[in-house]
């Protein structure tokens, strides 16, 4: 469709800044540690924030929205978690954890501004009932999406993804391990998908490969979190892929050099990927040029 | 389909005006039963009004219902009389159809009766009465002729018209008949009138006797169809009630002018309400099993990238079918995609956005672009519409498809089933392969590639997966349907998808299967691959069209009641189809024009009886002596081709007919019809080798291979020629059968609650590419089947003698290995044993020899070749027809040569036999092995038949017996011809037996590639040997 263009154009970017309660978050009593044994550097995690939003507006030139941080949201900075967008479609998810819910406030706020057709997932509704979706289950390829059945995401939440995106083939993925489908993988490239090398991740693999109508280049890399990527391209065609730096992902690094012709953006993330995000989870990315051939 | 009729009728009236005058006597009879017919349709319908018709001379119009009756095209005539029986049967006047314009003649209709174009169009579109859209489209059609041949036609039609007082009103008629003819192809109008005689003789006769029998009879053959076409508008047309869907097919697609038809298809309900797809080889009749003959067009395949169509008269038709799977929600996208995608259709059919239309938002509301339209998405199209200011319809169209075909539900044909679970699911047939949904999710996909086959049992529906790289074992997948019939529509489209977007050429049906019981439904059409090539041989204009859609929006707009003017674009299309057509196609369409014309022609004149009873005596003896001439006309006329012939043409014909195949297939049926069955046997060959695929899973690829080989045809001219000729091959060949016994075959396989379906891709292409082609062979006795298993035996050859059938069978050994036919391989080995000494010998030289003789591979059982034939269908289309043709030839001028040939040996090789030294050969005793495939049984053999005949020729060579054996059997209406070689080498021991069986293959495949082997028998004879070197 008119939307369905090469993954990887985007023009502007959403953030939201580290609360001081980065790492605080209540247990949800779901089972998941979120922080009870971790321990977080906020300052660190504020300055590889300004590193990778820097990253994001002077490398790439993507334009930068920046929601203040809301200490009363402590994962509020995972942002990518609190809506799914595709063109000009923004579809609020319903995050596994209650209190998360909340955190989409400022965010429908600001698509809205940037005149983004926003969907509800709904609360409640009987329609939508029992529907859980966080945006690091979605895998976005430009041409179709994958969906993890995880720990935060069930199969209600991706029919209502699928419904929400009807131009697009919306295939659920298993999720092994407890990860997110976005721990595992990313796209590296508009035909390319970043991978991890573990079991689990392969196995996911193998189902998308099942799947998917199209051929995508696949990167394998021997790190689980050198799997998350962000790939820009960036205006005259320049290809932008923030990766995690070899401090973090040393055996990964000779992978990404593989990529022919890619500016690489080594962007450290140790702390929030502490709390299971990684680099991907602390943006939004968005397209508003959207061309209609 | 009017238009074409009243052409030949024009032409018909022209040649025949003189004549006609002197043999009125003999005519009256049938111009009054025309005329009558007319007359009463005219009164009531008044017909398209021409003021012409009126003032013709009875004669003359009685020639022209004559012509209409034979249906020069087919359908017009046949409509004609269809309606006419429908009307005389409904009572209900035609008029309703009504053209307001035509009444002005009805006053004068009693007198006029002649205008019998004006009239039969009229009477058709009256007829269908409930069809008023129908109606009014073929007036249309008419008058767009008439428009642009008109000033042409008026001049030159004055100064024809006769002196007669009627001559005044006779121009118009005759500018609008030499208007049809100008549209119809000379051609088409012969061998439609050859057909249409005798018919036409016996309705007068008939008429006379008794009016309403003839009517009745009439009311049995002829049926009105009524298909809704994309545009929303009704075709009608009157088909035989026996009529395959293949006919009923191309008469839409000739009234849509469409040529890129394999795209498409015709569906109907079933009596659960289902939509199905009309199995274009079968009769209509048993397939809907109602009396609601009631159809739509529709997209069968949606091509993948609608940019690589060739015309944009496809493109549109397939954006209208896209716009309504849209509108109703059967391709779900998102609210941009409805807008972008309304645009494009705003722009198509309204051209760039104009500011100063009134109130946009109005018409916009009456227009569907959507389930849920609402105001925000129709000024969000209007938005978007502005920006396409400047984009061509075509243009706007094409941007249309590459938006559509980006959806994830493009083309994907859901079905309702349960998994092995009992969950609800949705499988999804589309181009790659098979879906999976559960609600809107995808959870699994099977493309094409990793399934080894297709089945399903009862309301079970199964697919079989190759294993995967980490598997060892294919596994199987089951789903539950709703009901049996459930599992076998999904069970027949997967197999026309697949064969669709997966093969080279469409596989011939399945041949009998030794205790296996199924459907044998196949895939009948053309190939993605096959109509891309053919697609790319168009060679006209780009064809007019109208966008019907924009034209109703227009004249909402105006105020002006929104008619679909679809109708004139159609006759647009007709005439430029006919003009623009190769020369071979018109000859193809004339043989199916003739067949329907038959068809038509009783209904035509029964109907007329009726009316007679209106007209006056004097009017009727005009009539009489119109149709007498008529009737001297078409006996003047060269005779009819054989009925037979006609119809087997008619389903090349139906089948996608491109020009270029269109060439080969007028050939072969000449040949056919004319006699030489030698010539028709030898293209054949490939079929056999098909069938004993069919068995194994793999074997479908190979017959897809077969399809390729053809070219065999040769045989025939070779051995009686030169004796000297080493190699023989026996080539069952039934080309013409074919197509009936698919036909026969999927009727039963319908009936059948299981069938199975091997979507090798891999092994077929690779087949067909390579080794198909090619199959040795040495005897040939009409057993076909053999092959799969004689590979291994073949080898085997004995000292003295030995009969070498089976080169065919090596190959699909060979083939057979690769896949999944280790069993079979197995087999073979046993039986080698059997074979005793030579039996090393004879492995090696199976698999060798076809090598050498380059395409080994191909296998042919007659049996299998009739079933195979259905490829014939699709070879019209393709290039590979082409090549049949040719070899039969064996020269480049194959067709013209083969006729001559067929026709001298024919007529001298008939019931002759020149020599038939296999004899001795059979003779011998000492161990004879013989391979056939049980297939056999179940094809060609099995199948009863009308010797029509036969011949042998036998040449001989120092060491070698050939011998060739033509079959001609009449089949149901489709003749067979099966040419058989039978080559025996026999020598002393000190020949090499495995040298002189490669040597004969090689030799054998080099002239006939696709010859098949059917046996291989090894003789030895220890004592009698030399008696056999006779």
């Amino acid at each position: 469709m008119a939307n369905i263009c090469p993954y990887g154009r985007f023009t502007h970017a959403v953030v939201r800044g580290i609360p001081e309660s980065f790492g605080k978050a209540k247990d949800s009593g779901d089972g998941e540690k979120t922080n009870g044994e971790v321990t977080v550097d906020l300052a660190k995690a504020q300055r590889q924030f300004g590193c990778l939003t820097g990253a994001l507006r002077q490398k790439a030139g993507l334009q930068l929205i920046e929601i203040p941080p809301d200490p009363d949201l402590p994962e509020s900075w995972r942002v990518e978690d609190v809506v799914v967008i595709q063109g000009d479609t923004a579809l609020i998810t319903r995050p596994y954890k209650q209190q998360r819910r909340s955190e989409a406030e400022a965010v429908r706020r600001v698509l809205s501004e940037l005149h983004l057709t926003v969907v509800e997932m709904g609360e409640e509704e009987g329609g939508s009932g029992g529907a859980t979706l966080e945006g690091s289950d979605v895998l976005f390829t430009g041409r179709e999406f994958f969906v993890g059945v995880s720990s935060h995401t069930n199969r209600r939440g991706a029919e209502v993804l699928a419904d929400t995106f009807r131009d697009f083939a919306v295939s659920t993925v298993p999720v092994c391990g407890g990860a997110r489908l976005k721990n595992i993988c990313s796209m590296g490239g508009p035909d390319t998908i970043v991978f991890s090398n573990t079991d689990g991740a392969k196995k996911t693999l193998r189902m998308m490969e099942q799947l998917t109508d199209h051929h995508y280049e696949i990167l394998t890399v021997p790190e689980e979190t050198a799997a998350n990527c962000i790939f820009i391209k960036g205006a005259s065609n320049r290809d932008f892929l923030l990766h995690r730096p070899t401090e973090e992902a040393p055996e990964s690094a000779a992978a990404f050099q593989k990529l022919p012709d890619y500016t690489l953006l080594p962007t450290a993330c140790s702390e929030a990927s502490k709390l299971g995000a990684s680099l991907s989870s602390l943006c939004l990315l968005i397209n508003r040029k959207l061309s209609y051939f | 389909m009017t238009t074409e009729a009243g052409t030949e009728a024009e032409v018909k009236e022209k040649a025949e005006e003189s004549a006609a005058q002197t043999d009125q006597s003999e005519k009256a009879p049938e111009e009054t039963k025309e005329v009558v017919a007319e007359e009463g349709d005219k009164k009531e319908k008044d017909k398209e009004g021409k003021g012409i018709s009126r003032y013709l001379p009875t004669w003359l119009k009685k020639q022209k219902s004559q012509s209409q009756t034979s249906p020069t095209k087919d359908v017009p005539a046949a409509e004609e009389a269809v309606d006419k029986e429908s009307e005389q049967k409904e009572g209900a006047p035609p008029e309703v159809n009504g053209h307001a314009e035509e009444v002005e003649e009805e006053e004068e209709e009693e007198e006029e009766k002649a205008t019998e174009k004006s009239e039969q169009v009229n009477e058709k579109e009256a007829e269908p009465k409930a069809d008023v859209k129908t109606e009014a489209e073929p007036v249309k059609e008419e008058k767009v002729e008439e428009k642009s041949v008109a000033e042409e036609t008026k001049a030159v039609q004055e100064g024809e018209v006769p002196e007669e007082q009627e001559q005044q009103q006779q121009p118009p008629e005759e500018q609008q008949q030499q208007q049809q003819q100008q549209q119809q192809a000379p051609v088409k109008e012969t061998t439609t009138e050859a057909p249409t005689e005798p018919e036409t003789g016996d309705t007068q006769t008939s008429l006379f006797q008794s009016p309403l029998r003839l009517v009745r009879k009439n009311k049995m053959k002829l049926v009105v169809c009524r298909v809704t076409l994309l545009d929303g508008t009704d075709f009608t047309c009157e088909v035989e009630k026996r009529a395959k869907g293949q006919y009923l097919f191309f008469k839409v697609c000739e009234h849509l002018n469409l040529m890129e038809k394999d795209y498409f298809g015709l569906t109907y309900k079933d009596t659960h309400d289902h939509k199905c797809w009309l199995d274009p080889t079968k009769e209509i009749k048993r397939q809907i099993r109602s009396n609601n003959w009631q159809f739509s067009f529709n997209v069968k395949f949606y091509p993948p990238d609608p940019s690589l169509l060739t015309e944009d008269l496809t493109r549109y038709l397939l954006c209208l079918q896209l716009r309504e799977d849209v509108a109703c929600g059967r391709l779900p996208c998102s609210f941009v995609t409805h807008t972008l995608l309304g645009s494009y259709t705003l722009q198509a059919e309204l051209g760039d956005y104009e500011a100063d239309q009134p109130k946009p938002l109005d018409y916009m509301s009456q227009l569907t672009f959507a389930p849920n339209q609402n105001k925000d998405m129709e000024e969000k199209i209007l938005e978007l519409h502005k920006s396409h200011r400047g984009m061509t319809p075509a243009q706007a169209d094409a941007q249309f498809l590459e938006n559509a075909k980006k959806l994830s539900m493009y083309g994907v044909d859901l079905h309702h089933a349960k998994d092995s679970e009992g969950v609800d699911i949705m499988l999804g047939v589309c181009a790659n392969g098979l879906l999976v949904y559960k609600d809107r999710l995808r959870i699994n996909r099977f493309a094409w590639p990793k399934i080894l086959k297709i089945s399903y049992k009862r309301n079970n529906f199964y697919i079989k997966i190759r294993p995967g790289e980490t598997e060892q074992f294919e596994s199987t997948v089951g789903f539950k349907l709703q009901n049996h019939r459930s599992a076998k529509r999904l069970w027949k489209v997967c197999v026309e998808n697949h064969s669709f977007f997966r093969l080279n050429a469409p596989e011939p049906p399945t041949k009998a299967r030794f205790l296996t019981l199924g459907s044998k439904f196949r895939y009948s059409g053309r190939t993605q691959a096959q109509t891309r090539v053919a697609s790319s041989l168009i060679d006209r204009p780009a064809p007019n069209f109208e966008r019907t859609s924009s034209k109703r929006i227009s004249r909402s707009l105006d105020g002006a009641p929104a008619i679909s003017i679809t109708d004139t674009s159609a006759g647009e299309n007709g005439r430029e189809l006919h003009l623009e057509l190769n020369s071979d196609s018109k000859v193809d369409m004339s043989l199916g024009d003739a067949e329907a014309a038959v068809t038509q022609s009783p209904g035509a004149s029964e109907a007329a009886p009726s009316q007679d009873h209106d007209k006056t005596q004097d009017e009727v003896l005009k009539h009489q002596a119109s149709i007498s001439q008529l009737k001297r006309s078409f006996m003047e006329a060269p005779p009819p081709s054989p009925p037979q012939p006609n119809q087997w043409e008619k389903r090349l014909t139906s089948s996608p007919a491109t020009t270029i195949r269109v060439q080969p297939q007028p050939v072969v049926t000449v040949s056919q019809t004319e006699t030489a069955p030698v010539e028709i046997a030898t293209p054949e060959p490939k079929e056999p080798v098909k069938t004993a695929e069919v068995e194994i899973e793999e074997t479908v690829v190979v017959q897809e291979v077969s399809k390729a080989p053809k070219p065999t045809v040769v045989t025939i001219e070779k051995v009686p020629h030169e004796p000297v000729v080493k190699v023989e091959e026996a080539m069952p060949v039934a080309e013409e059968d074919e197509p009936k016994k698919r036909e026969s075959v999927s009727s039963e396989s319908e009936s059948e609650e299981e069938a199975e379906y091997h979507p090798n891709v891999h092994v077929s292409i690779a087949h067909s590419e390579i080794p198909e082609e090619k199959e040795e062979e040495e005897e040939e006795e009409e057993k076909v089947e053999v092959a799969e298993q004689l590979p291994n035996d073949t080898t085997a050859i004995l000292p003295p003698v030995i009969e070498e059938e089976a080169a065919p069978v090596e190959v699909q050994q060979e083939e057979t290995h690769d896949a999944d036919l280790p069993k079979e391989a197995e087999e073979t080995h046993a039986t080698e044993p059997e074979n005793e000494e030579s039996t090393d010998d004879p492995m090696l030289t199976p698999e060798e020899a076809p090598p050498p003789n380059g395409l080994p591979l191909a296998e042919e059982d007659s049996p299998d070749a009739g079933q195979e034939e259905p490829k014939v269908n699709g070879q019209p289309m393709t290039v590979e027809t082409e090549r049949r043709p040719q070899v039969i030839c064996c020269t480049e001028p194959p067709v013209v040569k083969t006729e001559m040939v067929t026709i001298s040996d024919t007529f001298a090789a008939q019931k002759t036999e020149i020599a038939t030294k296999e004899v001795p050969i059979v003779h011998t005793e000492t161990k004879t092995i013989t391979y056939e495939a049980s297939q056999l049984d179940g094809s060609a053999d099995g199948e009863p038949g009308v010797l029509m005949t036969a011949q042998t020729i036998t040449s001989e060579s120092l060491c070698t017996t050939t011998t060739t054996h033509i079959t001609k059997t009449l089949k149901g209406g489709l003749s067979e011809t099966r040419i058989e070689k039978r080559i025996v080498i026999t020598g002393d021991c000190d020949i090499d037996h495995d040298e002189a069986l490669a040597q004969a293959i090689k030799e054998a495949k080099e002239q006939h590639p696709d010859m098949s082997v059917t046996r291989v028998v090894v003789h030895k004879e220890t004592e009698l040997a030399e008696e056999e070197e006779d």
